[in-house]
């Protein structure tokens, strides 16, 4: 049972890891406020199950494509505003978000909002059902970025990641691609929200704060950013160790906080970005070991 | 009425400055978005409380604090920014988020979650005129803001170490080229930096009167917002921002009563600004 939680939490993070690695990884757009749309997505899909009554299942798609409307204006700041000043403006998302969720009464205000649980063929969703839930869904989200990286979105992404000028200026439409990553990566962390609140049962602005937007960026970075592995190993390893330490609960954060220093030191480019230690070893290992049997 | 507020403002932008202007300076010369100098003004507030118990004398409390805490930011400028300097912005960022969540927790094992006081005898009692009440504490924060004011002003624009400084900031790689110590400094804006931090960190715990580990969380991000107003890395701009943020917050509670808190005001007026003039208030081109 145990074990389940545990497992169903940090699958939410690599869910809202690989959606924040569409904007930081590949279209390489700075975004500390993706804790910002997992909160919409989670108070769209309460109030969607909640207050309007609608199916879970169709409240899971909606909640995502209320979060991608919203990303969309994101997208289109990021046209005007860039580099660190984006970084800022999207922390500052993070307060706003909540301070609407606190101070309006519609959503719940500082009392929070519960959320209904969400029923498969008359039963009520238990936790091994949330847990293939994420699963699929993070698959999903897998073969999806796959395809986004092979496809003309993916190229175009990654010539506005080396020099948004130069993609200008040979004719491809920066503007639209920025603003579709910004859509596809905000609205991954709706749906994942929407699952999210309705795993909780009841939600507080409080849990989609700014340092929510940091671990989730956090785990981008540490695994390797604008690759599909890091942001998964990044989540694990960040997930875990609330757990893992538990045993220390006083000295969690302290802990939390000299790994996430260390690594970021000795590891800038993620533990598993293309150019880190361990992946080059890696490769090289699977280099000589194919060498090896060649000859 | 009016006069009182804006003197209330004037006090509440003038500790913002001083928090802000340790990020700015980091900014103007490496680029980088320093939260670990939120980090700068809880420790300072302890250790200010801590000299200030042991010596009773708030000069040298000040002092003391300051030189500490700046001597901590170079030891932080050397183990952790300066291998980090080719990476992309993003990776010192995350860096110092993680020294602000360590520093953080440092402070709450050594001293205890609970807020503790900070009382201080001044040597100087609240003014009254008419009915304009002034707080002892804020013509110490005055005090304090107009003298670290100046001597960053002296220092930039009058010395020599001050063209090297500007020099540094307009390309770190040229500067270095001509000869200047580019490290050294480096070594010397932090050093600033973090004790400016540490002097706004005891005068808000004197002004309210409390310190706890969790107070600069707040300041953490305030300080982005303020420092991006001010066109990043532009002390004169930090410093407007600054009386700017403050003026607004306290107007804005004082009259029209918002639906979103104070803490939340700073960001709203920032994008506002931001989407008018996405280079904050004063460009780059005036930077240091």
């Amino acid at each position: 049972m145990y074990a389940i939680v545990v497992m169903i939490n940090v699958g939410i993070f690599v869910l809202l890891a690989l959606s924040l690695n569409i904007i930081t990884g590949y279209a390489g757009q700075p975004n500390i406020g993706q804790g910002a749309f997992f909160g919409i997505g989670a108070y769209s899909g309460a109030i969607l199950t909640g207050k309007l009554g609608i199916y879970f299942w169709l409240a899971m798609p909606i909640s995502a494509i209320i979060t991608g409307f919203i990303g969309f204006f994101l997208g289109l700041i990021s046209i005007r505003i860039k580099e660190d000043f984006l970084a800022i403006v999207t922390i500052a998302l993070n307060f706003i978000v909540a301070a609407i969720f606190q101070n309006v009464k519609f959503f719940g205000g500082s009392m929070g909002l519960s959320v209904p649980s969400p029923y498969w063929f008359g039963n009520p969703l238990s936790y091994h059902g949330y847990l293939i839930l994420i699963i699929i869904l993070i698959i999903l989200v897998i073969i999806f970025s796959k395809l986004i990286e092979k496809s003309w979105l993916g190229m175009a992404l990654g010539a506005i990641r080396n020099n948004e000028r130069a993609a200008d200026s040979l004719g491809i439409d920066t503007k639209k691609f920025k603003i579709m990553a910004f859509v596809l990566g905000t609205s991954i962390a709706g749906l994942t929200g929407a699952v999210y609140a309705h795993y909780m049962t009841f939600i507080m602005a409080s849990d989609f704060g700014f340092l929510t937007s940091v671990s989730i960026l956090s785990m981008v970075i540490l695994g390797g950013n604008n690759t599909i592995r890091g942001p998964i190993v990044g989540a694990i390893i960040l997930g875990l160790i609330p757990e893992v330490f538990r045993f220390i609960s006083d000295y969690r954060l302290l802990v939390y906080a000299l790994i996430l220093i260390l690594m970021i030191r000795f590891q800038p480019s993620g533990l598993l970005g293309d150019d880190s230690f361990v992946w080059q070893k890696l490769t090289n290992l699977r280099a000589s070991y194919f060498k090896r049997r060649g000859a | 009425m009016f006069l009182q507020q804006l003197l209330n403002s004037i006090a509440i932008g003038s500790v913002y400055a001083l928090t802000s202007m340790g990020a700015t300076l980091i900014y103007g010369i490496l680029g980088i978005l320093d939260i670990a100098n939120a980090g700068a003004y809880v420790l300072g507030a302890y250790l200010g409380l801590l000299f200030y118990s042991l010596s009773g004398n708030i000069l040298i409390a000040f002092v003391v604090t300051m030189i500490i805490t700046g001597l901590f930011g170079i030891l932080i400028q050397k183990y952790v920014y300066r291998p980090l300097l080719s990476q992309p912005a993003y990776i010192p960022l995350i860096a110092s988020i993680g020294i602000f969540i360590f520093i953080e927790n440092i402070i709450r094992l050594i001293a205890g979650p609970t807020i503790k006081e900070f009382t201080v005898n001044l040597p100087f009692q609240s003014l009254n005129f008419a009915n304009l009440h002034i707080n002892n504490v804020w013509v110490l924060i005055f005090i304090v803001a107009l003298i670290l004011m100046f001597l960053l002003w002296y220092l930039l624009k009058m010395t020599k170490i001050g063209l090297a400084w500007r020099a540094t900031a307009q390309d770190l790689d040229i500067a270095k080229t001509m000869g200047i110590n580019t490290n050294r400094v480096i070594s010397l804006n932090f050093f600033l930096g973090y004790s400016f931090a540490a002097s706004a960190g005891i005068l808000i715990g004197i002004l309210y009167n409390s310190i706890y580990p969790t107070m600069g969380s707040v300041v953490s991000y305030k300080m982005l917002a303020i420092i991006v107003l001010g066109g990043l890395g532009n002390p004169f701009g930090t410093l407007v921002a600054a009386l700017l943020i403050g003026f607004i917050e306290t107007m804005v509670g004082a009259y029209i009563g918002f639906f979103i808190p104070r803490n939340a005001i700073a960001f709203v007026a920032l994008v506002i600004i931001l989407l008018i003039s996405p280079q904050g208030l004063f460009t780059q081109k005036s930077r240091i």
